[in-house]
């Protein structure tokens, strides 16, 4: 991998970090409302993730999809301005934090049930594989997502039909506040996958190389051999489930300690050990991001509300 | 005209919109090999083949969530649960991902899939698998939900609810698959959302749909013979719900029946009753009756299960009533 795509990927894992941290502060001076789930923590998992994939290559996540939209090119602005409900946002201010996508893009939501769009990603390579192409559908979701029935009758309708489907667990240890090994039978999630004969692997989260390598091996294997894939990935939530989380059910010690080996601090220390590039560099790259999350709270914070008759619209095609 | 049944309007539906638009292709369980379990896609599994008819495992989620994954992506696919009451186990998929994805997003997903699912009583399945809950299905927006009542409208429906770029849930009824009907000859569509005088009259309205609308024919040709003169407008969809016929007719014979096969309590009767005191109020003379099913769950027993399913002397008994 050439230095510009390292300091690329280290720019957006930057730009997740700070444009949710930010959005938090807009959150709780109530410009943001409803549901909000931070991926403070997770940052290496879609950067590594969607870094490894072809353009043609779709990703679909669960409502936890800042980062995912940022990775997929999506623009702060619009983020920023879907998050305040703002007609510029790019799901024009009806969706919110949880329903971020653009199909130009190939990200393709941004959904709220959990474990909802297993199946839907599942459809979406059938309909690859009913084109012709070998296009990978790369599904993103939470280990708490595993105890559902979607994971189960959408694992299974990918490696009967083979259908080109990375599947993505993003291990963060707590489904909300239930704990892995409190929720699921098997806490190492790669193991379900061996019930549907599907090949599967782990990576540490915290390391957005390993993460990216991991995922261009699998994505590799998925497209080439017309086969479904599970890639665990071990990752922490440095904040709460959601923007209301009391955090009863973990310490602020464990939180502290995970913050020690936390991706952004673990990528930096990779760049300079390696001398990949300068201290100096990364912090202008830590200052543009600060400019461009800036910029996009003045562009969100003046863009319009929607107007009155977009209630109406979009309701139906025809 | 050719009189043909239900179940071959709606195979002919089938095979000419996948003939047409190769995107059309079918998954469920059972539809492929076995030939449908009510032998609507006999034979297509081999014109076809397996990429074209999708047996899929006995996983509704699967089946309606994958649908909703091609459709999203550009497919047309047409999804097809063996009953109805199978429906329950992809609630999440029928009510709160497909009509929501166009919407919620802005407008920049559409979902072209038909829901084809069978349902109705009067069978001896059981409490379990003989369930009208059409109106269930309609009540969310942003979902189309069409139940045809003759073979004419099956064809053109369906065929219209193919080509449409939105999630739609088209419903049958099992005890009219063997009903005949006059179809025309050649290529024809009919708009979905719009309702239709099935049969004219002056005395009373019934408002109905699907095997409601089989009941109120018969229920018709015996009012005739003792002089009263029904008009029966069929409503097709449920959702868009197409008024303009039902208040048109009511305005000329002041007094209404409402019949559906499902049940009473906050039915399509409740809505269209609703609908047409606030619309024509001025113009009501009788207060509007509905025929519908007992609020029981269905029993085996074919005579407690008829008993508890609306029949045609019920129907005449209302518009009786209405008349008074």
């Amino acid at each position: 991998m050439n230095k510009e795509k390292k300091l690329q990927m280290y720019r957006e894992m930057v730009l997740i970090r700070r444009l949710e941290k930010r959005g938090a502060e807009l959150y709780q001076a109530g410009k943001i409302g409803g549901f909000m789930h931070l991926y403070i923590g997770q940052e290496a998992v879609s950067t590594g993730i969607v870094a490894a994939r072809e353009p043609r290559d779709r990703v679909i996540t669960a409502y936890r999809d800042h980062g995912v939209a940022l990775n997929c090119g999506i623009s702060a602005n619009e983020v920023m301005a879907e998050l305040l409900g703002k007609a510029t946002g790019m799901s024009k201010g009806k969706g919110g934090s949880m329903h971020m996508a653009d199909p130009d893009k190939n990200m393709w939501g941004g959904h709220a049930i959990v474990g909802g769009h297993l199946p839907i990603a599942s459809g979406m390579a059938l309909g690859d594989q009913y084109a012709g192409n070998d296009n990978v559908t790369i599904c993103m979701f939470g280990e708490g997502a595993t105890n559902i029935g979607y994971f189960h009758e959408a694992l299974n309708l990918s490696k009967i039909w083979g259908l080109r489907v990375l599947w993505v667990c993003e291990n963060n240890e707590y489904g909300m506040g239930t704990a892995v090994n409190r929720a699921s039978a098997v806490s190492d999630i790669r193991q379900k996958a061996e019930g549907y004969r599907m090949k599967n692997g782990r990576v540490n989260g915290r390391d957005v190389l390993k993460v990216h390598d991991a995922a261009k091996e699998a994505i590799d294997y998925v497209r080439t051999n017309s086969e479904p894939y599970l890639l665990e990935v071990e990752t922490y939530r440095l904040r709460g489930h959601s923007m209301g989380d009391p955090e009863r059910y973990r310490t602020q010690d464990e939180v502290l300690k995970r913050k020690e080996n936390e991706p952004i601090r673990t990528f930096r220390k990779q760049l300079l050990a390696k001398k990949t590039t300068t201290a100096k560099k990364l912090d202008e790259i830590d200052a543009e991001v600060d400019v461009e999350v800036q910029k996009a709270i003045e562009f969100a914070e003046a863009s319009p509300e929607p107007a009155p008759e977009a209630l109406w619209e979009n309701v139906y095609v025809e | 005209m050719a009189k043909i049944t239900m179940r071959e309007a709606i195979s002919q539906a089938l095979m000419e919109e996948m003939d047409r638009d190769p995107s059309v292709f079918i998954m469920g369980e059972e539809v492929g090999v076995w030939g449908g379990t009510y032998a609507v896609t006999k034979g297509f599994y081999d014109k076809y083949g397996p990429e074209r008819v999708k047996d899929t495992p006995i996983a509704e989620n699967a089946i309606i969530g994958g649908a909703i994954g091609a459709a999203m992506v550009g497919q047309r696919p047409i999804a097809e649960l063996m009953t109805i009451n199978f429906a329950f186990s992809a609630m999440d998929y029928i009510v709160n991902q497909a009509p929501k994805l166009h919407y919620m997003f802005g407008g920049q997903f559409k979902v072209p899939m038909v829901i084809r699912a069978v349902g109705g009583g009067g069978r001896q399945l059981g409490a379990t698998h003989s369930q009208t809950p059409d109106v269930i299905f309609a009540h969310f927006p942003g979902l189309k939900v069409v139940s045809p009542g003759t073979p004419e409208d099956a064809k053109g429906l369906l065929k219209s609810a193919i080509r449409s770029d939105d999630p739609i849930m088209f419903i049958e009824n099992a005890t009219m698959y063997q009903i005949r009907g006059e179809v025309p000859e050649g290529e024809y569509t009919i708009p979905i959302g719009v309702s239709k005088i099935q049969r004219p009259g002056n005395d009373a309205t019934i408002v109905t749909y699907a095997k409601g609308l089989e009941l109120s024919m018969q229920a018709a040709d015996q009012l005739a013979k003792e002089g009263i003169q029904v008009e029966i407008v069929d409503l097709r969809s449920l959702r868009p719900l197409d008024m303009g016929p039902v208040l048109e007719s009511f305005k000329k014979t002041n007094r209404a029946v409402i019949v559906e096969e499902g049940w009473k309590s906050y039915g399509i009767g409740a809505e269209i009753a609703t609908r047409i005191y606030t619309d024509a109020f001025d113009y009501v003379d009788a207060p509007i009756l509905r025929v519908a099913q007992k609020e029981v769950p269905l029993p085996y027993n074919r005579t407690l299960e008829q008993s508890a399913l609306p029949q045609v002397t019920d129907i005449v008994a209302a518009v009786k009533e209405v008349m008074k």
